[in-house]
């Protein structure tokens, strides 16, 4: 029980209900409890909510709900044998990567390991290139070559799934690397998990983003759970938004499960980045309500704590009170919200398993970069 | 007598070696309370406890780096990649470290490492779930390079890796972990690793294969005799050092090879074990040596996957190839 209370500690119950509802449509100014808030960084809780409008609130809701739709139709397409290999769901962490999204700016890169589903669906991808690929069909956004794990857009700014846990985070660092060398203004937003986070390459990429002031936003996703190993049975020190502590990268816990907090700290976090103050790391403290990937023997955590987590820290629900209490929707209104996005995630299957697989000269393509036209005789 | 398929096999040996040496421990991500990615180590820990059945963060090249450092102190650690293409973290430490400590210290210390890693395609997962690179190790001095294609090989060969004093890189060939059973005693016996195993005797062409591949090799060697061809069929099992004289011998007597291997074709073991042909029994061959290989591309992704993977026809396609020649 000590782990439930720890994690739920966290998350305040009641925080939603209590709060007085926003006024719809617009922003107000961050109040100075909030600016302490900021200032005191690590304690969640205290954090900044986002002073999202009607319009933007709706927006968290369907895009949170999408991807929700959507995984548990890969699910459902992996349990009948439509989807070949592995399939990381990211049901439970949508705030995250929505909340995260939303505060980019056009030119920003994001990468992250292969729970990426959510984060193409996020970053606006339509979602039958995405169900395509997990079928493995040539309409897929990789057509076909890329699958649950490899997938890549970018026309999104989506620089990939990647396939080994942490592989990714030098690449984003890479990238940061870049965009200062070339004078841009964007951020490189690199996720990755709590797992990751015990990774050697983490440290050496801290280490070269502070040193060279690379504006590069780490976004830790902390499940809690590499795979079946809970964090405090993986790290000596379990709070990740700390792990920038001997490189002064600051840091901040971030209540992953509240689209608000997520949204208002990322936006704080990527101004930091873009002015030249070097890297940052955002600890989005978050849980994943499905196993690991399809074949999760669950050995490592409750029913009960799984249960606890859904009912009371639900993300979609957090908001879907919020549209209600502000009157913005009405039960009938959300029902058809679900309903339309039910169909797009239903035409997405669809397409998904009409698309013709890949030809088999297709192994051949794009492995090396294709021979250099025939010079032409000059004159 | 236990009934085991391969990936039990795998288990049965680790679990009889930790009851009889206290130097043994096995430590990988959630080899433990989990039981490993693909079960190999279920049970181990409630009976071998968490100090000896170890859950490490997630960290390659630290679980490889660790076992050296506890190798070279005379522990027997069998560390758990739980795929292949995830020892390029952990690859510097293996050779760096593992293979070459005996060598830098003149003997003095020895790593008797095992890591342990589910490799080959047919789970339907992208390349480096997939993918074969056991060449990689097999160019590396100072390592061993075993890859089982039975239950039986599977329970002895790893006691063998385990008892070796030197670093052993032991390949499991996930695509079979489940596809058949077979009765082993649970008696400790290793199989050596010096030498190949012939899995068929016959004289007009040898197939040379190892890992799950064996499987399509021996069903192509039974079409062939269908059709009056005599395939003797050897499973390599230890990569390296490659027992080149059963290979030899077989050569002689059939005159005709052919190699087949998932693996990518370019550089590969099946290169290695043609040039060794070539170089000390061109007189013996009288035909060209055949190869089957994966494609060098990139292993693809499930629905690709059965274009990629050695077929049963193209193995019987490329023995009735060498047969014609001559």
């Amino acid at each position: 029980m000590r782990y439930i209370e720890r994690i739920t500690g966290l998350y305040p119950r009641e925080k939603m209900a209590k709060k007085p509802a926003r006024k719809a449509g617009t922003r107000k100014p961050a109040t100075a409890r909030q600016k302490a808030g900021r200032k005191r960084g690590r304690k969640s809780g205290s954090a900044a909510l986002y002073a999202a409008s009607a319009k933007e609130l709706t927006a968290f809701y369907r895009s949170m709900l999408m991807i929700r739709r959507f995984e548990e139709k890969a699910g459902q397409m992996y349990g009948m044998g439509l989807i070949g290999g592995f399939c990381h769901l990211y049901i439970g962490q949508e705030a995250v990567v929505v909340g995260v999204q939303d505060a980019l700016q056009p030119g920003d890169q994001v990468l992250t390991s292969y729970r990426d589903h959510g984060h193409m669906l996020a970053a606006g991808i339509d979602p039958k290139a995405v169900m395509a690929e997990l079928t493995g069909r040539s309409g897929g956004i990789s057509r076909g070559k890329g699958g649950s794990m490899h997938m890549f857009s970018l026309d999104h700014g989506f620089y990939g799934g990647h396939g080994i846990v942490a592989a990714q985070v030098p690449i984003g660092t890479g990238l940061a690397f870049a965009n200062k060398y070339n004078d841009s203004d964007a951020v490189a937003v690199t996720y990755f998990g709590d797992g990751a986070a015990n990774q050697g390459q983490i440290f050496e990429s801290f280490n070269m983003a502070k040193l060279w002031s690379l504006p590069v936003l780490y976004v830790i996703e902390n499940n809690q759970y590499a795979m079946g190993t809970s964090i405090d049975r993986a790290s000596g020190v379990t709070e990740l938004c700390r792990r920038g502590d001997s490189f002064n990268i600051p840091g901040r816990l971030v209540d992953g499960m509240n689209v608000l907090e997520v949204r208002a700290a990322t936006e704080e976090a990527l101004a930091h980045c873009r002015t030249g103050k070097g890297p940052m790391i955002l600890e989005m403290k978050t849980y994943r309500y499905r196993g690991h990937s399809m074949s999760d023997p669950a050995k490592y955590r409750s029913r009960a704590e799984v249960q606890e987590m859904r009912a009371e820290h639900d993300p979609i629900d957090q908001v879907k009170r919020r549209l209600l209490a502000d009157k913005i929707f009405d039960e009938a209104g959300l029902k058809a919200i679900d309903k339309e996005i039910k169909d797009q995630v239903t035409a997405s299957a669809e397409f998904a398993q009409e698309s013709p697989e890949p030809e088999a000269a297709a192994l051949y393509t794009d492995i090396l970069a294709p021979e250099a036209a025939p010079e032409t005789e000059r004159g | 007598m236990p009934t085991v398929t391969l990936i039990e096999a795998v288990t049965m040996a680790m679990d009889h070696e930790m009851s009889v040496d206290e130097d043994v421990v096995v430590l990988g991500e959630d080899v433990g309370r989990n039981g490993g990615v693909f079960r190999a180590t279920d049970g181990l820990q409630e009976k071998h406890g968490e100090d000896r059945v170890i859950d490490t963060p997630l960290a390659e090249a630290m679980i490889a780096g660790l076992s050296v450092g506890m190798a070279a102190q005379g522990m027997k650690p069998i560390a758990e990649l739980q795929f292949m293409g995830f020892m390029f973290p952990a690859f510097n430490q293996i050779v760096t470290g593992a293979a070459r400590l005996r060598n830098r210290t003149r003997g003095r210390l020895s790593v008797p490492l095992v890591v342990r890693m589910p490799y080959g395609g047919g789970i339907h997962a992208p390349e480096h779930h997939s993918e074969s690179t056991e060449a990689l190790f097999a160019h590396i001095p100072g390592l061993k390079v075993v890859t089982p294609s039975s239950p039986a090989r599977a329970y002895g060969l790893l006691l063998a890796a385990i008892r070796d004093p030197d670093p052993v890189i032991f390949l499991e060939p996930k695509r079979i972990y489940r596809m058949v059973k077979q009765e082993i005693e649970d008696d400790g016996e290793a199989y050596p690793l010096e030498t190949c195993f012939i899995d068929r005797e016959g004289d007009d062409v040898t197939l040379v294969s190892w890992g799950a591949t064996m499987h399509e090799t021996l069903l192509a060697a039974d079409e062939l005799a269908d059709e009056g061809i005599s395939c003797e069929v050897i499973d390599i099992a230890t990569i390296a050092p490659l027992d080149m004289p059963t290979i030899f011998d077989s050569v002689e007597k059939t005159g005709r090879v052919v190699i087949v291997q998932e693996a990518a074709k370019t550089g590969g073991v099946g290169s290695e074990i043609a040039a060794e042909i070539s170089e000390h029994r061109l007189m013996s061959l009288i035909a060209p040596i055949g190869r089957v290989a994966g494609y060098d591309a990139i292993m693809p992704l499930a629905k690709m996957e059965r274009h990629y993977m050695p077929q049963v026809v193209r193995i019987t396609d490329e023995v009735k190839k060498v047969m014609d020649y001559s």
